[in-house]
């Protein structure tokens, strides 16, 4: 493991409530979400990870407790390593501080986790849906939320889902 | 269905300055049809005359749920939906979701398929930034490069055409190696298009880079420093025209890159010029790649293209009448799939428009439990309202070509 | 038959005003410069200098719907964009024609999940079907091509 990650990692451990998790050479650090903006405000200002490669979520419904993870991948161009925090967030009350004001483009992202599974980032400056239309009701990458698929067409049902199908016609 | 969205107005006035509610500036909606948003980017603007005081990007108009849906399908199964991501880069997405897969389970590939990956990946490159030149240079109303970029580009198809089968959504790459070996029309048809496409790159630079209406459009246009540009999460051309020498495939090499000869190219200047001269740039790289990488293929000609893992890859046609062993391993790969363990890895490639990356994560079962796409024209256009504050509408399209957003990326 | 033997060789076509209407309807269709997703890309080959979709008199596309007359919905359809592709559509002055281009535009394609809007169909109506994902532009100028036998074929009675 390179040495600038190590002592990434030490110094996060030594200050934080964290679990390592490593897999295949990619380092996870498991966070508490209320310690999230001060580990990045750590990890950008002394150990130069300067770029949020990636923000977005995973849903454990029903087992998983915690209910979700919040994923942060972060990376350092200088030095070329990447470090990925999880913070697990509970299902009753799915919120994490925001990190926009340490990565302008968190915004776009927690507005998706917002978007997409309703964990909401607290203190966000503009918390609006971003994928899905403005009155879209509840969040699709729930693990709850169905794929919404159809019925797909074969002879013997083509004609009966022909009639259910909202065509128009002129 | 087909209303139109109801939203009460308080909940977006947020968005604009004190001014525009006032009546001083005026608001204006660009797209989502709209021609050089690129896609169906829908712009909100506040302008001052013709001067952009602020600009809303609004995506998800091409939202297609291809996150989802992949959760719901087998590890191979799901493959079909990344060519779909990002419709110009195809191969690349295969191959981002293949090394994705390959990490997660631990499989290793055979060194012929990583050199067809290679060259199948940089003449993808190649195609795309042939689109982004066409459509680029449309917006800034030459429209002669338009139709030359896509005679080239089809010569680009062609040759996937006759590796895949199909023009653009290939699904050749494949976990575990790749669907087939290249015919042997293959090496050929490369060797053509080495051979004509640099002069053709001349002709693109003798019609553009020294043009002045279309230096005028874009030198000093859409400035972004390269401090900005890395906060922002700017990568690709779009960071290297702003001075940072940074590209995947030198950093975190994949796919066999570290054994190739190539320069990724930089410029300062960090507007809509300098990432124009990157990308130009690029091809010029991207035809060395491919040319060492037909010479490699030559000295792995009949090497296997496949893994031999058994448990991830399908036996080949061959050994099906032959082997008990091979239709039973056949029998479960296409019905059942392959099992993968319950971690999570992060794949970045280096797709045309800069860092693509996938978030595999596995349950121990046949289905990818959670797919996330970091996707470069979802961030670059969050840097959209940066780049072009205090420039003009006309800038503004400028800026968009420039940042090379393919709206299927962004939106997923 | 009877005018042009009575006239001879005078250079006089006589027809019904029908065929000529529907003749010159199709010999000058203007598409809506309007992609959605993969499929805009083998649009803007069918029109680029291969396949040349100019030879059918369809070299100008036009960028708004109030020029148009033909909108090919090249692309999957989300929920988000349904009611903008029936906005454009109403706007097309009429006569207007619409193809679906490509599975997704047609069915849903691949895409059958919460979305998508399971063919472009449910929205607005669409007079040819043009298979494939993405089709090849020889298909997508077969689908035109196949719009202009119906439109050639079309009754007085029925126009609007």
């Amino acid at each position: 493991m390179n040495d600038k990650l190590q002592q990434a990692i030490q110094t996060v451990k030594a200050r934080f409530e964290v679990e390592e998790h490593t897999f295949s050479d990619e380092h996870s650090l498991i966070i508490l979400p209320k310690d999230l903006a001060a580990i990045c405000q750590v990890l950008r200002d002394e150990f130069q990870f300067n770029m949020l490669s990636s923000l977005t979520a995973v849903d454990y419904w029903p087992e998983g407790e915690p209910r979700f993870h919040v994923v942060y991948q972060l990376y350092s161009i200088d030095d070329n390593i990447t470090l990925r925090l999880r913070a697990a967030v509970p299902g009753d009350d799915p919120t994490v501080p925001t990190i926009e004001g340490l990565y302008p483009n968190a915004n776009w992202h927690e507005r998706e986790i917002w978007d997409m599974f309703g964990i909401e980032a607290e203190g966000h400056s503009d918390m609006r849906r971003i994928l899905m239309p403005y009155d879209w009701e509840g969040h699709p990458l729930r693990k709850d939320y169905p794929l919404g698929y159809e019925e797909v067409q074969f002879t013997f049902n083509a004609d009966e889902i022909d009639r259910k199908k909202p065509y128009v016609k002129e | 269905m087909v209303q139109l969205q109801e939203v009460t107005l308080d909940e977006l006035k947020h968005l604009v300055s004190d001014r525009a509610i006032q009546g001083e500036t005026m608001l204006l909606n660009m797209g989502p049809q709209h021609p050089s948003t690129h896609g169906v980017l829908r712009l909100m603007l506040e302008l001052e005359g013709e001067t952009v005081i602020n600009c809303v990007p609004d995506i998800g108009f091409l939202h297609t749920g291809i996150e989802k849906n992949m959760e719901a399908k087998r590890y191979e199964q799901a493959e079909v939906m990344t060519d779909r991501l990002d419709y110009l880069n195809t191969v690349g997405n295969n191959l981002a979701y293949c090394l994705a897969v390959e990490k997660l389970v631990g499989l290793d590939v055979p060194p012929r398929a990583q050199v067809i990956r290679v060259i199948l990946a940089e003449l993808q490159r190649i195609a795309s930034h042939l689109v982004w030149l066409g459509t680029q240079s449309l917006d800034l109303a030459a429209m002669s490069m338009f139709l030359y970029c896509f005679r080239e580009r089809e010569v680009i198809l062609d040759i996937l055409e006759l590796v895949s089968g199909q023009r653009m959504m290939t699904t050749y790459i494949r976990p575990g190696g790749l669907w087939r070996d290249v015919p042997k029309e293959f090496y050929a048809a490369v060797e053509d298009f080495l051979a004509y496409f640099p002069a053709r790159i001349e002709q693109y630079h003798g019609l553009l880079t020294k043009n002045p209406l279309f230096i005028d459009r874009t030198k000093g246009i859409g400035v972004i420093s390269a401090e900005d540009a890395i906060a922002w999460g700017l990568t690709g051309p779009t960071l290297r025209g702003s001075g940072v020498d940074f590209d995947n495939r030198v950093a975190r090499p994949y796919s066999g890159y570290e054994e190739y000869d190539f320069e990724v190219p930089t410029d300062t200047a960090g507007d809509v010029f300098a990432r124009y001269i990157c990308r130009m740039e690029e091809f010029t790289q991207s035809l060395r790649i491919i040319e060492q990488g037909l010479e490699k293929l030559k000295e792995l000609e009949g090497a296997p293209v496949r893994s031999n893992n058994r448990k991830f890859v399908p036996p080949p046609r061959s050994e099906l009448g032959t082997s008990m062993e091979a239709l039973i391993h056949h029998f479960k790969l296409w019905t059942d799939g392959f099992d993968a363990p319950a971690e999570y890895v992060y794949m970045p490639v280096s797709s045309p428009r800069g860092e693509l990356g996938v978030y595999l994560e596995g349950d121990g079962g046949n289905k990818p439990y959670r797919v996330h796409w970091r996707t470069p024209s979802f961030i670059h256009l969050q840097a959209l309202p940066v780049l072009s504050e205090g420039l003009l509408v006309a800038d503004l399209v400028a800026i968009i070509g420039s940042i090379d957003i393919v709206l299927g990326d962004s939106d997923r | 038959m009877g005018i042009e033997q009575k006239l001879g060789n005078m250079g006089i076509v006589t027809t019904t005003l029908e065929k000529a209407v529907n003749w010159s309807r199709t010999r000058a269709m203007w598409p809506l410069l309007s992609g959605l997703a993969c499929c805009a890309i083998e649009m803007m080959h069918a029109q680029a200098s291969h396949y040349d979709m100019s030879r059918f008199g369809m070299e100008l596309m036009r960028a708004s719907p109030r020029q148009s007359d033909l909108l090919i919905v090249a692309g999957r359809v989300s929920r988000k964009m349904a009611p903008v592709v029936r906005r454009l559509y109403d706007q097309l002055p009429d006569p207007k024609w619409a193809i679906a281009m490509g599975d997704c535009a047609s069915c849903g394609g691949v895409f059958n999940n919460y979305a998508i809007v399971q063919g472009v169909d449910e929205v607005i109506p669409v007079d040819v079907y043009v298979a494939g994902c993405p089709p090849r532009p020889e298909g997508l100028i077969h689908g035109i091509l196949t719009l202009y036998e119906k439109v050639e074929n079309e009754k007085l009675t029925k126009w609007k």
